[in-house]
């Protein structure tokens, strides 16, 4: 029995679930305090699903609370940001090429360092504790609670990061550290970039984990709370509080995966539709397909790892225009304000809503308030949200031929029952509460991201090598060790290395363990 | 000539991303290091080649290395400077102006930034009208002028003065000590008089790859086909469209090697496409037939956005189109092939003209009553 929760800006979803099976399901709106909302969809489920708190395995909660934040520029915290690889790295130092508003918002000082590896694991330049000691004193002086280590190819080896670390903390010892090398990826300066936008979300993450887990204490459900991660797996609330940075792709990534489990389709693509944008992503073999390298977070440069999805400005509250015989979707929209503006709810604003009862796609609201649209109006809105959505999927397809497509979100009944492009089109049950499905049938999962010498190891045992450690990391995790299976393994050789360098990153995935779990929340 | 601010900078990145030909490095960094330098410096002066006087001395500035170190270990700062002033100071003269050695992938940039940190003017053009692997693979070569004297500096310090017997010894002794360097160096290199540049570079190339960053971004926002604007623009042939279904890669001597294999979609379905590439794209062969080789240079773009993709970017699922357009004529006289045609580059067929190879009548079709080129064409062991 477990419970999936979807966090997001206007409404908490929550769902509980037997195995596959969904129990009980329901949507209130997300609260300022955030507990409040959870513990009436908690409260919801449990009642509905007829269980008692005592008997749920575990809680999974997906959130999008710390994207906004970043994407808003707000509830960050300034930041120090230590950079190890003096001499070289002083041409662009950090915080180089991000936009000026949120600069400022994380900008409480940067530091150059001595340190940092070259590609083949030599030293740049030995650490210096004196320099990182002044670094440190400084800290204090400004009065800066969050920092963010990033030191030259950390990915190899997280050592100058993390003895900083170390000399750091002797000094302030409740600083919130982010080394860079635990986000991985080559690059220095969108890993750097990560490494602040997490330390800058430091605070934000201890009030949303503690409130999180203060909605279950509220319950008495003391099972154990996982949060769901970019990938797509999950990881504890502990990890989440010195993490937060790792949630950020995990609402288009749950949304589907559960919109997988719904319809039973694996290799399709999904159209999320909410209320002012229509987000389409492809599974393959049950997973999101991976946006490439670098990703945009609020203007600024990172890779972490991502789904790839394009997102259109079209949603249940967009607006709908006439102008001068063209007719437009979007992209704007009334957003939650839809239930006061929309014609159906008494307002007089013209939205897809609005358009989608008068075409008799959904039933909400007064229909009679719409019963005076002109056809013609109405079905050429219809054409655009169908031709904007199936240019989407086709952009997204890596097929020629037809795939199927399903459809999440509450916005979804924009859609009719047929799409150019889909071989069909599915609209699975519990399809508004996709997301929380997704939290719910998450594993858990390792990953290792590493530069091998290919000279004293053969490209067989490096592989190996990765392989056996991205396994461990998943078991760390919670993974039980029977479920474990590799679900990625990337191999690129470095060009102009010598001792044919290769970069391998692998993937292992296993199910929850949800006996050990419960054994170590109560040790 | 005109001024080049920061504004410029995106557009010519973009088209020097595609004129990489898979390679030459993501120009991010050269960007923002081009950047920085136009903030703190100013705007560089460029010239046109034929505002240049003969008795100019124009040094080229660039970086060489592996890119992806580049993204990691970023420059000091100084070493582009450091390299430009032991060659002067090696030559005994002061440099009038500045040259890309390779307008494709980052060395776009990277001549900006000694320009402005100088004050000195660039050239607009360069010396291989692509990418290339190697140093001896410019133009000059072909007309006997030497790469060297180069000069090579590093983050802590250091610089290397190379005068070698040949070009390629050049290359030798670059590499390892760019090796030495941690895979990073920034160089100065081919120092050349007015008269030289004439006959030896390429004109107009910044001015080429901006266009081409422009009008790919006019285009994207205008919805219309990116890929056709490429090939109109470039007066290229678009050689297959389809998804990539394979790529397999592994590293030979220090390049990055791939062999991609491509599906056919739309007018292309059910035929191959194979693509050879050792860090740039060499050779595409269509169902074993040969459709462009070395030098002609081949994009692989990605068939929506029209944005180049490279080679350690390629793999399994992206929807792409081939295209392939003409090198400058000089590399395909005999000394030019000798540097760069596919005998160089280990492939057993000598080069022919794409658009030769193609059949392409005016408006650029295949010339089904021309019988392709012989299956003996096809490539490798």
């Amino acid at each position: 029995m477990r419970i999936g929760i979807d966090v997001g800006g206007t409404n908490t979803d929550a769902v509980l679930m037997d195995g596959d099976c969904v129990q009980a399901e329901t949507k209130r709106p997300t609260t300022d305090d955030v507990t409040t909302g959870i513990v009436a969809a908690l409260r919801s489920v449990l009642e509905t699903g007829g269980i008692a708190a005592g008997n749920v395995d575990a809680v999974m909660i997906g959130t999008t609370h710390f994207t906004n934040a970043v994407v808003e520029g707000r509830r960050l915290v300034p930041v120090a940001s230590i950079r190890l690889g003096l001499p070289a790295t002083r041409s662009l130092p950090p915080l180089v090429d991000w936009p000026d508003r949120l600069r400022t918002a994380v900008a409480g000082e940067t530091y150059l360092c001595h340190g940092g590896f070259e590609f083949d694991g030599r030293e740049i330049a030995p650490l210096d504790r004196s320099e990182i000691q002044r670094v440190a004193a400084d800290i204090a002086v400004r009065g800066l609670r969050a920092a963010a280590v990033a030191s030259v190819y950390s990915p190899i080896s997280a050592e100058f990061e993390e003895r900083t670390a170390e000399i750091l903390r002797e000094e302030v010892p409740d600083l919130s550290v982010t080394l860079s090398s635990q986000l991985g990826r080559i690059g220095l300066l969108e890993r750097e970039n990560a490494a602040v936008m997490n330390a800058s979300l430091s605070e934000l993450a201890s009030r949303i984990t503690g409130a999180f887990r203060a909605a279950l204490v509220q319950l008495g459900i003391d099972a154990p709370l996982y949060i769901s991660q970019n990938d797509g797996t999950l990881m504890t609330a502990e990890h989440t509080e010195r993490y937060p940075v790792a949630t950020f792709a995990s609402g288009p990534t749950n949304s589907m995966r559960g919109a997988a489990l719904l319809s039973g389709e694996s290799d399709c693509a999904v159209v999320d539709i909410g209320g002012t944008t229509a987000d389409i992503g492809v599974l393959e073999q049950g997973f999101p397909r991976e946006a490439k390298a670098t990703v945009d977070i609020g203007g600024v440069r990172t890779n972490f790892r991502m789904p790839d999805v394009v997102s259109l400005g079209i949603g249940g509250g967009s607006l709908v225009q006439d102008t001068g015989g063209r007719v437009t979707v979007g992209p704007h929209s009334v957003g939650y304000e839809l239930i006061r503006q929309a014609l159906v709810f008494g307002g007089d604003v013209l939205t897809a809503s609005d358009i989608a009862v008068a075409a008799g796609r959904a039933s909400f609201g007064d229909a009679s308030a719409v019963v005076r649209l002109a056809p013609d109006v109405v079905r050429r809105a219809l054409r655009v949200i169908e031709t904007s959505i199936a240019e989407g999927i086709d952009r997204m397809k890596t097929t020629a031929g037809d795939i199927p497509v399903v459809m999440v979100g509450g916005g979804s009944v924009l859609l009719g029952d047929v799409l150019a492009g889909a071989s069909r089109l599915v609209r699975p049950d519990h399809f508004s509460v996709a997301n929380a499905v997704g939290a719910a049938i998450a594993q858990v999962g390792g990953e290792v991201d590493q530069v091998f010498s290919i000279g004293a190891l053969t490209r067989a045992q490096a592989l190996e090598l990765a392989r056996e450690e991205a396994a461990d990391r998943a078991v760390e995790a919670g993974a039980r060790p029977d479920t474990v299976r590799i679900v990625d393994v990337e191999e690129v050789p470095i060009a102009y290395i010598p001792g044919d360098a290769v970069r391998i990153k692998v993937k292992a995935v296993g199910d929850l363990d949800y006996g050990r779990q419960r054994v170590a929340a109560h040790r | 000539m005109r001024l080049i601010g920061e504004e410029q900078l995106d557009d010519i990145a973009l088209g020097a991303a595609i004129l990489g030909t898979g390679g030459g490095g993501d120009p991010y960094i050269g960007r923002l290091l081009a950047r920085e330098a136009i903030r703190a410096y100013g705007p560089v002066t460029m010239v046109d080649v034929d505002e240049v006087g003969a008795d100019a001395l124009v040094i080229p500035s660039a970086m060489m290395g592996a890119p992806t170190v580049m993204v990691e270990k970023l420059p000091a700062g100084d070493e582009i400077v450091n390299a430009f002033d032991r060659l002067e100071s090696f030559l005994g003269r002061a440099a009038t102006h500045t040259i890309s050695i390779e307008i494709g992938g980052i060395n776009s940039m990277m001549p900006f930034v000694l320009a402005a940190r100088k004050g000195l003017p660039i050239v607009d053009g360069d010396l291989m009208g692509r990418a290339f692997p190697e140093l001896q693979m410019c133009i000059p070569g072909i007309y006997g002028i030497s790469t060297s004297p180069m000069s090579m500096a590093d983050d802590k310090g250091n610089t290397a003065v190379i005068d070698a017997a040949t070009n390629r010894w050049t290359e030798r002794m670059a590499r390892s000590v760019t090796i030495d360097f941690g895979c990073v160096a920034l160089i100065a290199l081919y120092p050349l008089t007015g008269s030289q540049l004439q006959q030896c570079s390429i004109p107009g190339s910044v001015r080429t790859a901006e266009r081409l960053g422009r009008l790919v971004r006019e285009t994207r926002v205008s919805h219309a086909n990116v890929v056709d604007a490429i090939v109109e623009e470039l007066d290229g042939h678009r050689l297959f469209e389809g998804k990539v279904v394979d790529v397999h890669r592994r590293t030979v001597e220090g390049f990055a090697r791939a062999e991609t294999v491509i599906e056919g979609l739309g007018l292309d379905a059910g035929a191959t496409l194979r693509l050879h590439t050792q860090n740039e794209h060499l050779v595409a062969e269509r169902d074993g037939t040969v459709l462009a080789s070395v030098p002609d240079l081949i994009f692989v773009l990605d068939t929506e956005t029209g944005q180049p993709i490279t080679t350690e970017e390629l793999r399994y699922g992206f929807r792409v189109t081939v295209v392939a357009a003409a090198c400058d004529a000089r590399w395909r006289s005999d000394a030019g092939l000798e540097i760069v045609g596919p005998r160089y580059f280990g492939y057993d067929f000598d080069f022919v003209p794409v658009e030769e190879r193609l059949g392409a009548s005016a408006d650029g079709l295949l010339d089904m009553t021309q019988p392709a080129r012989a299956p003996e064409e096809s490539v490798l062991t």
